[in-house]
């Protein structure tokens, strides 16, 4: 495994390096770190890191290769990832391809051997920062400069990017009177569309910037809309969507799809810190006052007071940093999670959702 | 009410301390009145500040009631037990509690866990039918009763199969069964060891991947999964004897979240309320099957290891939530700013590695198998697995610098010499060998430890080792395996032939294989390495540098790897570019931590472009204050000889020194401990105790703040062996001087000490063969004691009465010697001459001498302890009675007097253990040990003194008189009750092992008991030591030569207090002739009289009184006390313990036993000193 020299570096003037794997050449995007200790295809798999260059905290990668099962989209999205130690073998039963040669078909640019605690660190005291990764450039002040050129996060339509051009099916298994329900794509995962499915849903999805009344024609049972990456305030199509869709037909709104629905219903998002990237975040569900641990990936939260403000209640809340974590909207038929119920990876304690929002279309038909 | 692990014994280490210590802290916060029962007077729980009423009392469902009983008596009746900490032993006895209507009587709830629950999950058949009910996966299995049963369900299973009996501990009475003549032994003898007599028989799951999840539920029903552990040894070996890793390495998340969907569907079948658990899973590594195992409704060594890799306080959360929290409602104490409802996540991983003596246990079959059978841990953490797993084992305390590339390598060996028989003109003389370096490195390195530095590769005597021994070794776990993996490497075996044989996983495979390689690399370019270790500099030896210590080589196998000329042995020292210490945080850095406990790691430094210049920074978290700081220095891990007693010890230095306002730092590798609680130092490094280790720490302090001090006396051997290179290297070793601990080891120089001093030891001599051994055994008189010279403690020593027992032993020693430590030491016998009917007395004392000979300080004595068991017994083996219960108040004084003297001359500061052994109206001196003793907690406990404290704050400074006279202590303070330590022993996990005691320590743990009288103290002890002295019943008396005529006042009593004696035929006719009734039995099978290994066998035999004429199990005899060991049958293997029993045995008789032997908690004794 020969590997050439790579570099990370940030907008604050820190610079990592390491040796690349995978890809060469050189990419940017917005550095985060995701703490989950394995899941590593499903987070290479996710639209949401559209733009993002994400470093693992857990140090031994690779382990288990990759294979045909764990992935959450067609393509690898992000601009970037960074380890400390990749594995040089793969065991695992399922196995079908190491990293390395997984990253490069991708076409994704790996880097190796850095101190990810160190990078890590800077993320949490700094906030999330713009980066460049490279194999080619390998002057520190030159990675540092192109870091500051590229754009921020803030104010980007990413889910554009990652939004299908066209309607599928995912799966018509659902029995002839089962539900339909129309899944909104701005960069969805692919676990939730299976579990809708097992939930015994038959799934349609559709792009992003498909028009509400596209969406109300198909007289679907209910709505979801599905993660992405990027800024929810500037999908303002989406959002103008589900201003049309709220009160018309049940909605489940997840990650994006949670922050696209309180724009819609006229509350406000912001940009965290350094985001929520990691598969072990305790979450308050105010209903039932019991905590379930949640995957997280997101860079934007809901203001709760604005979310209020507009009729919103909230359901469920981050005891990390008290941030929103879940709302419904009284009368409108409609309720979002800011975490990941549909898991992959991370623990499956809300896995239930998926059956209330079953429960929400039953009693709505 | 808590309920404590009691002594330590296999399967049940100090990590109990740990739990119990932490929930009895976390109850008395929340206002809690604790009340603690534990036999173990070396834990920190059973100290009298940790709980409101501590009673020292045997672990027993009638001692439950009396304390029960008592505390309602007093008015302050107990409310609840909380049987969850005290490990299996604390589960069990709540639950014999629970059956026999004691808890109902007085109105305790059990918490933490029901009743039914801990049966669920007990009982192997009821958890079975859970997990099925649940739809799991369980192995296909049945349980019995009998054999005849147990056949019925072998039909079903088939072989290999695998045997386990319910309610025991560590794996006690498991096997794994390849014929059927295997599996009827094995059932046999796990039904006996059950305590409902039963087996579960299952379908073998050998070589499958094995995993634990460490889960925690509150009363909401919020379940958390705290940490996963991956074992790499696969199933076969039970978890407490596999090396294990944390987190799981090699599950994908979706495997992952099927498992701990299975654990929270677990904890809520089995109906866990509150509180921690373990659950074991086993999945097949070609199907990925997955299969429950089984699951402990209770804090677990894997919790306690698991608290420690994360650093979440499993025990301290789980007590919280048996008295009402939930989850979210109490803090992550690590964050202060987060929830404890949350899974921590690692960026690092954690290597856990058992440690085990085998050594101590020649006899003993050390394939490891689902019966626990080491006796300790060490943990490491690094930032990779490679560096985690060097770490740890350089934390083993076996002699090894890491992985390979050490005194002990064969390969390297092999290697150096060929390439020294190639070189022309090499400089053999001055570059380092197989043999070592400089001398004293020699020195400090083969005092490293107590294990012979050939412990695990006895098997390898050359290079190349042989592929059938390869194969072996491989095929057959063993404590050596990852060496000779090393080996089958470097002799060309691939990944895939070493994971046929091994069954680990080809990822773990690789880490080591990657490792191997790399020192291909890292010998290739030895010069480019050489020169920029020496002259520093960049380029492809900085960088090779660099990598190894990335992966986690010490500087002793750099060393040895790269030749480094002795006079710059330091070189490494001054070349370490990414050293750094890293956080344990719960939460992988996404959090600030506020407690700092560390691990050290090599990383890679960043750039830092800052106006326009380019820095380079390695991330290291270490934060120092201004306060001067005190660092304590632990025992790693628990082995024979070394354990909790030296944790104590260092806990209270810690305490102590924190109190005076130092800033105390803890440095241990024993993830079992209370020492390495995050809360109990202000500073925690969990690293390795090697010299190089703790330099880094002592550097990496100094060169940012103010060392006070180094506290090397508490630790046990471990630390004492680092002293002096500590002290030559610059580090500042407060308390008694290195040189004085050296001095009372140096055979000649203590000769020289007592002889000024007028004080008398044993008549001895020196060896170097065979003949010159016999003469001076001859000289000297038989009995002999025999032992190594280079040998510690009371290592291969043992006791000759004859020329052939001397022959024996001598033609033994000379073949097992290692050879490179014979041709530096020299091949050296040390002859004593055993004291016979010697009484031998410990004295433990405390003394404030700022230099030998100092007029200014003074000594004080904190206990005078009477062996029961005569010298000759190892010490740590022989029972004691604190105050001495035989000698005269002048012998008292006597030994006094000479502890004193010998305190002044060597210049203690601090604590000192002196052994005497006492014959007539002479005083002997044995052994001089300028450090704590095992027996400080016993004796601490018996005056009512923290005696480690009081020497601490010594050792700080403080004059002796001062820090007596604010604790309110006298000059000479007497114990305040009467109390018996007995030790407790391994010798039913070692199957075949004679359990006759000697000049080697064997015993593992140790309980206290206390009365009125010394009889009846004795009798507590043995009954809390689990094996209870029989009232009435069959005794057989069967003793050597020189004790026959002292036998026949015991043998008469016996008969007298109604025991029917049995006798062998030497000691039936000394009998007879005194005109004690006794029946003949026979040495051999077939005789007309019974034969009495039978009569021991079928549990015909109530008592053994049996002093050895031989050793070890070879012998008839030594059979016989294996025997006894296995079925638990009360053994005595000396006169004065026979003497001592009979005494407990009169005492217990005189009333009924409930009525006799009452309960006090420490408090009320302490009340009555006052």
């Amino acid at each position: 495994m020969i590997m050439t020299r790579c570099a990370l570096g940030l907008e604050d003037g820190t610079v990592f390096v390491g040796r690349g794997f995978g890809a060469t050449g050189t990419a940017s995007g917005e550095v985060v770190f995701n703490t989950a200790m394995a899941g590593y295809q499903e987070i290479l798999t996710d639209p949401s890191y559209c733009g993002q260059i994400v470093t693992m905290t857990a140090p031994l990668i690779g382990n288990y290769g990759v294979n045909r099962e764990d992935i959450e989209s067609q393509g690898q999205h992000l601009s970037g990832f960074v380890v400390r130690e990749l594995s040089r073998v793969y065991s695992n039963q399922r196995a079908t391809d190491d990293l390395a040669t997984y990253l490069k078909a991708a076409g994704i640019i790996g880097l190796v051997g850095i101190d990810t605690r160190a990078l890590t660190k800077r993320l949490r005291e700094h906030g999330a920062l713009r980066g460049v990764i490279s194999t080619e450039v390998s002057e520190p002040k030159e990675l540092v400069e192109r870091a500051n050129a590229i754009s921020r996060m803030t104010g980007q339509n990413l889910a554009k990017q990652v939004s299908p051009e066209r309607e599928t099916t995912w799966s018509s298994d659902g029995d002839q009177d089962g539900l339909t329900v129309i899944a909104i794509d701005c960069g969805i995962k692919r676990n939730i569309l299976s579990q809708l499915a097992s939930a015994g849903c038959s799934v349609r999805v559709v792009p992003g910037d498909t028009s509400a009344k596209t969406i109300l024609d198909r007289r679907p049972d209910g709505v979801l809309v599905g993660n992405g990456p990027g800024d929810p305030a500037a999908v303002t199509e989406t959002v103008a969507m589900l201003r049309d869709l709220i009160g018309e037909v049940p909605i489940f709104g997840i990650c994006l799809g949670h922050q696209m629905l309180a724009l819609a219903l006229g509350a406000e998002t912001y940009k965290l810190k350094f985001g929520h990237h990691g598969a072990n975040h305790p979450v308050l569900n105010l209903d039932t006052g019991r905590v379930e641990i949640t995957s997280q990936n997101h860079g934007f939260a809901v203001d709760k007071d604005s979310l209020e403000r507009v009729g919103g209640r909230a359901t469920h809340m981050n005891l990390y940093d008290d941030s929103l974590e879940g709302f419904v909207c009284p009368g409108k038929r409609l309720f979002a999670v800011q975490y990941h119920p549909e898991a992959a990876p991370g623990p499956h304690d809300s896995k239930y959702l998926f059956n209330s929002f079953v429960e929400l279309m039953t009693r709505s038909t | 009410m808590l309920i404590g692990s009691g002594p330590i014994v296999i399967g049940q280490g100090c990590e109990f301390d740990y739990s119990g210590t932490q929930a009895c802290k976390a109850l008395r916060a929340e206002g809690y009145r604790v009340v603690l029962l534990n036999s173990n007077p070396a834990t920190i729980m059973t100290d009298p500040e940790f709980a409101d009423r501590t009673y020292i009392e045997p672990i027993t469902p009638e001692f439950i009631q009396k304390v029960l009983d008592l505390e309602k008596r007093r008015g302050e009746p107990v409310d609840a037990v909380l049987p969850t900490l005290g490990g299996q032993t604390g589960l069990n006895c709540a639950m014999e509690a629970h059956e026999q209507g004691i808890l109902d009587s007085y109105d305790v709830e059990l918490i933490g866990a029901k009743p039914e629950v801990i049966a669920k999950a007990e009982d192997r058949s009821l958890f079975k039918e859970a997990m099925i009910k649940i739809g799991l996966d369980v192995p296909v299995s049945g349980a019995a009763h009998s054999l005849d049963e147990a056949r019925e369900v072998f039909e079903k299973v088939g072989l290999p199969c695998c045997v386990r009996s319910a309610y025991t501990l560590g794996g006690e009475g498991g096997g794994f069964c390849e014929t059927l003549e295997d599996f009827e032994r094995v059932v046999s003898r796990g039904l006996k060891q059950s305590r409902i007599y039963e087996v579960l028989i299952e379908e073998s799951l050998y070589g499958w991947k094995e995993f634990e999840l460490e889960v925690i539920r509150d009363r909401n029903d919020n379940v958390l999964v705290v940490c996963s552990i991956e074992n790499l040894d696969p199933m076969g070996v039970h978890t407490g004897d596999s090396i294990t890793v944390a987190p799981a390495q090699t599950l994908t998340d979706r495997e992952y979240q099927q498992m701990r969907n299975a654990a929270k569907a677990i904890m809520r079948e089995i109906g866990v309320d509150t509180g921690g658990s373990n659950v074991q899973f086993a999945v097949n590594p070609k199907t990925g099957r997955q299969t429950v195992i089984e699951m402990n409704p209770r804090v677990s060594r894997s919790s306690a290891l698991a608290s420690k890799a994360t650093g979440y306080p499993i025990a301290k959360i789980a007590a919280k939530l048996a008295v009402g929290y939930t989850l979210d409602e109490l803090p992550n104490d690590i964050t202060r700013t987060t929830p404890a409802s949350f899974e921590p996540v690692i960026d690092y991983c954690v290597v856990k590695m058992p440690r085990w003596t085998f050594e101590k246990f020649p006899e003993a079959d050390e394939t490891l198998s689902p019966q626990m059978k080491s006796v300790g841990e060490g943990m490491a953490i690094g930032r990779t697995f490679k560096e985690a797993f060097q770490k740890c084992i350089r934390s083993m305390e076996i002699q090894r610098a890491g992985y390979g590339l050490d005194k002990n390598d064969r390969w390297l060996a092999a290697h150096r010499r060929s390439m020294e028989e190639v070189a022309v003109g090499a400089e053999p003389a001055s570059t380092v060998g197989l043999e070592g370096g400089s001398a004293d490195r020699v020195v400090l390195a083969s005092r490293a430890g107590e294990a012979p530095p050939d412990v695990d590769e006895s098997s390898a005597t050359h290079w190349p080792v042989e592929d059938k021994v390869l194969h072996d070794k491989l095929k057959n776990p063993c404590q050596g395996r990852p060496y000779y993996i090393r080996y089958a490497f470097k002799r060309g075996w691939t990944i895939d032939e070493v994971h046929e044989l091994t069954g680990i996983d080809r990822w773990f495979l690789d880490q080591m294989a990657e490792l191997i390689e790399f020192e291909s690399t890292l010998i290739a370019n030895e010069d480019q390495i050489r020169s920029a270790a020496e002259y520093g500099g960049v380029g492809i030896g900085a960088s090779l540098l660099q990598q190894a210590r990335r992966l986690g080589y010490s500087d002793l196998q750099l060393h040895r790897a790269l030749t480094i000329r002795e006079n710059q042995s330091e070189v490494f020292e001054k070349n370490e570019n990414g050293r750094c210490y890293k956080l344990v945080d719960t939460c992988a850095a996404e959090f600030e931590a506020a407690t700092p406990y560390y691990y050290s790691t090599f990383e890679e430094p960043s750039i830092h472009i800052d106006h326009g210049r380019q820095i380079e920074r390695v991330d290291d978290e270490l934060r120092v204050s201004t306060d001067p700081h005190v660092i304590v220095l632990g025992g790693g891990p628990n082995r024979i000889g070394q354990g909790i007693e030296f944790d104590y010890c260092c806990v209270h230095a810690a305490d102590e020194a924190r109190r005076m306002g130092f800033r105390t730092v803890m440095v241990n590798s024993n993830p079992e401990t209370v020492s390495t609680d995050y809360d109990t130092s202000d500073v925690l490094f969990f690293e390795p105790l090697t010299h190089e280790d703790v330099m880094r720490i002592v550097r990496s302090i100094a060169s940012r703040g103010q060392i006070h001090g180094l506290i090397v006396q508490f630790g046990g051997q471990t630390p004492l062996n680092l002293a002096e290179g500590l002290r030559r290297a610059g580090a500042p070793i407060i308390g008694t001087p290195p040189a004085s601990i050296d001095l009372a080891e140096d055979r000649d120089e203590f000769q020289k000490i007592l002889k000024s001093l007028d004080l008398l030891q044993p008549p001895n001599g020196m060896a170097s063969d065979i003949r010159e051994a016999r003469r001076i055994a001859s000289e000297l008189g038989y009995p002999v004691l025999i032992r190594p010279s280079y040998v510690l403690g009371g290592r291969a020593m043992q006791m000759c009465n004859n020329e052939d027992d001397l022959d024996q032993y001598v033609r033994k020693a000379l073949e097992a010697t290692d050879r490179a430590e014979a041709a530096v030491r020299g091949q050296r016998l040390l002859v004593d001459k055993f004291i016979l009917d010697a009484t031998e007395i410990d004295v433990d004392a405390v003394a404030d001498y700022r230099h030998p000979d100092d007029p200014k300080g003074e000594c004080v004595i904190c206990g005078v302890m009477e062996h029961i068991e005569e010298a000759g017994i190892h010490s740590g083996d022989s029972a004691c009675a604190l105050p001495p219960h035989s000698l005269s108040a002048s012998m008292l004084k006597e030994i006094e007097r000479q502890t004193k003297m010998l305190a002044l001359r060597l210049g203690v500061c601090g604590l000192m253990n002196v052994q005497f052994a006492v014959a007539g109206d002479l005083v002997y001196v044995l052994e001089v040990n300028p450090r704590a003793s095992r027996t400080v907690p016993f004796v601490s406990k018996t005056t009512g003194v923290p005696w480690a404290k009081v020497a601490t704050a010594v050792m700080l400074g403080r004059s002796l008189r001062d820090v007596l006279w604010e604790r309110g202590i006298g000059r000479s303070p007497r114990p305040i009750m009467i109390a018996i330590k007995a030790p407790v022993f391994p010798f039913s996990k070692f199957a075949g092992v004679d359990a006759v005691l000697g000049p080697e320590m064997r015993s593992t743990g140790e309980v206290m008991g206390i009365d009125d009288s010394f009889g009846l103290a004795y009798a507590k002890a043995m009954i809390a030591t689990g094996l209870s002295l029989p009232l009435f019943g069959n005794a057989l008396v069967s003793v050597n030569d020189p004790d026959k005529p002292r036998v026949i006042p015991i043998a008469s009593e016996l008969r007298e207090l109604g025991f029917k004696l049995f006798s062998t035929i030497g000691t039936h006719r000394v009998l007879k002739n005194a005109g004690i009734d006794s029946v003949i039995v026979s040495k051999q099978a077939g005789a007309p009289e019974g034969f009495l290994l039978d009569l021991i066998n079928c549990g015909v035999m109530d008592l053994l009184i049996n002093t050895p004429v031989h050793y070890g199990a070879a012998w008839e005899e030594g059979r016989w006390r294996a025997a006894a060991a296995a079925r638990g049958v009360p053994l005595i293997t000396t006169l004065a313990g026979a003497e001592a029993a009979v005494q407990a045995i009169r005492a217990m008789k005189k009333q009924s036993r409930s009525k006799v032997l009452g309960v006090k908690a420490l408090q009320d004794y302490a009340v009555g000193m006052r």
